[in-house]
């Protein structure tokens, strides 16, 4: 038995596969990109669309066939050299029962990966924070989060890809270039990208 | 060869027909809002369908162009002159070297589009020329005291066509994947019912409002990718329609997807006015 939980239509020319979670949905919209005859795969938090396809009853019988996350191949490793030295680390430290230095270490310790990406061309939703180490959105956004925040919220990880607005906790910052249309591809950090965080000083 | 913008209202923007397949990075599709019109213009003045072209809330443009170039208004219908002389809606006109062309406001509608032989030839970012009003990706608004640059003409122009008569219909829908969010009859309430067009409508987005659409289910839902044309009912009950600039996820149901092929209702409908939805 495979991860889908449900395939839907939506409308003549899409279909929307709901999975277990975030790590299943990136693993079929993986192996959905390299099988599929479609214009989007997009994944999210449970759901993987697949829009701009002729049939909908062939797409939603090869997507049944898809063999679940275990076999999934790894995505290219992303490393981003990381500044913790993010407004909001010594909150967060302090809600992991940590001095800001370890907490640091413990995020760059962990591999991330891209999720999918919302909010922003370029802002992918990194797992990899345990459960137990979710993090609260701030109770009143910033109205300015800088390029290259790295912050968390629940148990992501975001890099802003551009200066915006921002409700998560930020913890540090990279120089890294998150997103350039004119490089392929645009996003560094684009679905199935596996990321380490290395700490710089 | 350009176009010297000498007067454009708020929110003109380039378009063409978009930028789909970037959605898995956060990356809206935009395009022409009223797609229909968008192809027309294009046809008449001989240009592949996929040139970019000047899409405009409420008409009010004023260029002047150099070197002569076929120009053809279409979408809302609208005066036009050229060079002070009454010229015709939906059909080829040639704008002389030097020539200003003026497009007046439409008296119904909302959205004119103003296709140039050659095309808005503004460099393309990923694979569009279109503004994207959510995301800031592909060109800025179109500005006063701007020049346009434009392509070569593809070919002559085709004045052959006639303007379809578009009489504005109900929008068909298809059940929408978050129909079980949904009280058993709220696709038909939603058909049945006219939806007054809010002030809040835009690119991105037709805001409806109506009496509120009432959910089975509370509760918040995961973020899910949207399609084009989604009907998504936030806490309120009141539906909002997903046009071009739509963000590629979504945080609340979708009782109906709207059929692609009638969203130019939405781009020609203005605050106050109705609309329908019928099933599809």
């Amino acid at each position: 038995m495979n991860a889908i939980t449900g395939i839907r239509p939506v409308g003549p020319h899409a279909v929307l596969v709901s999975v277990a979670d975030a790590d299943a949905a990136v693993a079929l919209a993986t192996w959905a990109r390299d099988r599929l005859d479609a214009v989007d795969i997009v994944p999210a938090a449970r759901s993987v669309l697949v829009d701009g396809i002729a049939d909908v009853s062939l797409v939603t019988e090869q997507v049944a066939t898809w063999p679940g996350p275990a076999q999934s191949t790894p995505g290219p490793l992303v490393e981003l050299e990381v500044r913790y030295d993010g407004p909001d680390l010594a909150d967060v430290a302090q809600l992991w029962g940590l001095a800001p230095d370890e907490a640091a270490q413990r995020h760059a310790d962990l591999e991330h990966r891209v999720a999918f990406c919302g909010f922003a061309p370029g802002f992918g939703y990194l797992s990899g924070l345990p459960e137990e180490w979710a993090v609260p959105r701030l109770s009143s956004p910033r109205s300015r989060v800088p390029a290259g925040a790295v912050a968390v919220a629940d148990q992501w990880t975001g890099v802003y890809p551009q200066a915006s607005p921002g409700g998560w906790r930020i913890i540090g910052h990279t120089d890294a270039e998150l997103w350039d249309p004119r490089r392929q591809p645009p996003a560094l950090l684009a679905p199935g990208v596996r990321v380490r965080f290395r700490q710089v000083r | 060869m350009t176009l010297e913008v000498l007067q454009a209202p708020p929110r003109t923007t380039i378009q063409d027909r978009g930028r789909p397949g970037w959605a898995h990075l956060g990356v809206p599709r935009a395009g022409a809002l009223d797609r229909p019109a968008a192809d027309l213009a294009n046809r008449l003045v001989g240009n592949h369908e996929s040139a970019a072209l000047v899409e405009a809330v409420m008409g009010g443009l004023r260029l002047r162009g150099s070197g002569g170039h076929w120009v053809a208004v279409t979408g809302a219908a609208c005066p036009v002159s050229v060079n002070g002389r009454p010229a015709g809606f939906g059909r080829p006109e040639w704008l002389p070297d030097g020539g200003v062309l003026e497009i007046g406001t439409p008296p119904a509608g909302v959205r004119v589009m103003l296709a140039v032989a050659g095309g808005i030839a503004v460099p393309p970012m990923l694979g569009s020329r279109s503004t994207d009003t959510l995301a800031q990706v592909g060109p800025p608004f179109v500005q006063q005291g701007q020049r346009l640059p434009i392509g070569s003409p593809a070919g002559p122009p085709q004045p052959v066509d006639a303007v379809p008569a578009r009489p504005t219909t109900a929008m068909r829908v298809y059940p929408g994947p978050g129909l079980d969010w949904f009280t058993p009859g709220a696709l038909e309430e939603l058909c049945t019912r006219p939806w007054t067009v809010s002030t809040e409508s835009d690119r991105i987005g037709m805001r409806l409002e109506g009496p509120a659409l009432t959910r089975a289910r509370t509760g918040e839902m995961h973020s899910e990718p949207m399609v084009l044309g989604s009907v998504q009912v936030p806490a309120n009950g009141r539906p909002l329609v997903f046009l071009a600039d739509h963000p590629v996820t979504g945080g609340y149901p979708v009782l109906a997807v709207v059929s692609e092929a009638d969203l130019w209702v939405a781009a020609q409908s203005r605050p106050g006015e109705t609309i329908n939805f019928a099933r599809a």
